[in-house]
């Protein structure tokens, strides 16, 4: 469980989190980066960028 | 430790990328349940020395989600002397639709009526040749980004007045295509190696059939034709991964729009279901080439 840097909600992981994972806030729906697992951290995802893409 | 100082008898291979979405996870799930080590390498904090030989990887997945970044990190890499998948000329030429257009031409495939303008302003006459409706699109982009359908010179007039006020002389270059009368749904096939693994619908209310605008995934049958275009298409810009996009015309006829190298597979694999599991094919084709070289 973290807490959203955007509107402080508490996020719940359903599986062990991976350094560099995006996961999504289900309150405001930001997006965040996994920073570390040992301790956990997150924080807003970088906004999509314009060359972004497949 | 950076990719500078790592030591050379690091995992062989590497997963390169700045996101991990479930592309990714699927991917590194993969390596592991072969055991097979890997090394997940943030782009973001990736440099090498020029002078500097060798690489701690023999072998990268590049999954790096900025096209300018993609191209970089296997050009620094295949520099440093590692296999990178896709390869640096892969990315340079599916990151830029125009010389994708020109690959898929000189292979004899068949792609739509299509032209470059240098200014917007020539872009308003090599309209006028290709006929409206058409679209354009930026040289470099995904998703739908920019893409523009133009029904009339009207609307023309206007897009290529926001076009000519664009701040990158490159936004300037106008890519210019007709707009193919088709279903409203497209074709995504996927390639890795030398096979096709299945093919999915792509279907939208909007005109723009990419899953990153909300189109529904659907299985298509893989048919001999298809299958055979796609792995043509793929191979005539280098990719060894490559989603390939494809529209119908109203006769049936295939045509083949754009090779994407860094092929997001969600949608796709929702589709095709389990028995086609990319992912696996994918960590399968690394193998497959770190195998062949060594023999």
């Amino acid at each position: 469980m973290v807490i959203c840097p955007e509107c402080e909600s508490s996020v719940a992981l359903a599986e062990p989190p991976k350094v560099n994972e995006i996961i999504e806030c289900g309150d405001c729906s930001s997006e965040l980066e996994v920073l570390t697992v040992d301790p956990l951290q997150v924080a807003l995802a970088p906004d999509v960028e314009e060359d972004w893409g497949e | 430790m950076t990719a500078a100082t790592r030591p050379a008898s690091a995992a062989p291979f590497a997963v390169v990328a700045s996101r991990l979405r479930a592309d990714e996870k699927r991917v590194l799930e993969a390596f592991e349940r072969r055991g097979l080590p890997y090394e997940f390498v943030d782009s973001r904090a990736l440099w090498r020395e020029l002078q500097q030989s060798g690489t701690p990887w023999s072998f990268v997945l590049n999954r790096e989600i900025g096209q300018a970044r993609a191209l970089y990190a296997a050009r620094a890499l295949e520099a440093a002397g590692a296999t990178v998948v896709n390869p640096a000329r892969a990315v340079d030429v599916c990151g830029d639709k125009y010389r994708t257009s020109v690959a898929l031409r000189d292979a004899g495939l068949p792609t739509p009526r299509t032209a470059l303008a240098l200014t917007p302003e020539a872009a308003l006459d090599a309209l006028e040749a290709i006929g409206y409706p058409a679209v354009v699109k930026p040289l470099t982009g995904s998703w739908g980004r920019l893409v523009s359908k133009l029904p009339d010179r009207e609307v023309a007039e206007t897009v290529m007045e926001y076009i000519a006020a664009l701040p990158s002389p490159v936004s300037h270059i106008v890519y210019v295509q007709e707009l193919v009368p088709k279903p409203d749904r497209d074709i995504r096939v996927v390639v890795v190696g030398d096979e096709a693994l299945g093919a999915t619908y792509r279907s939208s209310a909007d005109w723009r059939t990419n899953v990153a605008r909300g189109a529904e995934t659907r299985r298509c049958p893989l048919t001999p034709e298809l299958a055979k275009l796609a792995v043509t298409a793929a191979q005539c810009v280098h990719a060894e991964i490559a989603g390939v996009d494809l529209v119908e015309d109203t006769d049936g006829d295939l045509l083949v729009l754009e090779v994407n190298h860094g092929v997001e597979f969600s949608g796709f694999q929702r589709a095709v279901g389990p028995e086609v599991p990319v992912a696996d094919r994918i960590v399968d084709h690394l193998i497959a080439r770190s195998q062949s070289c060594f023999e």
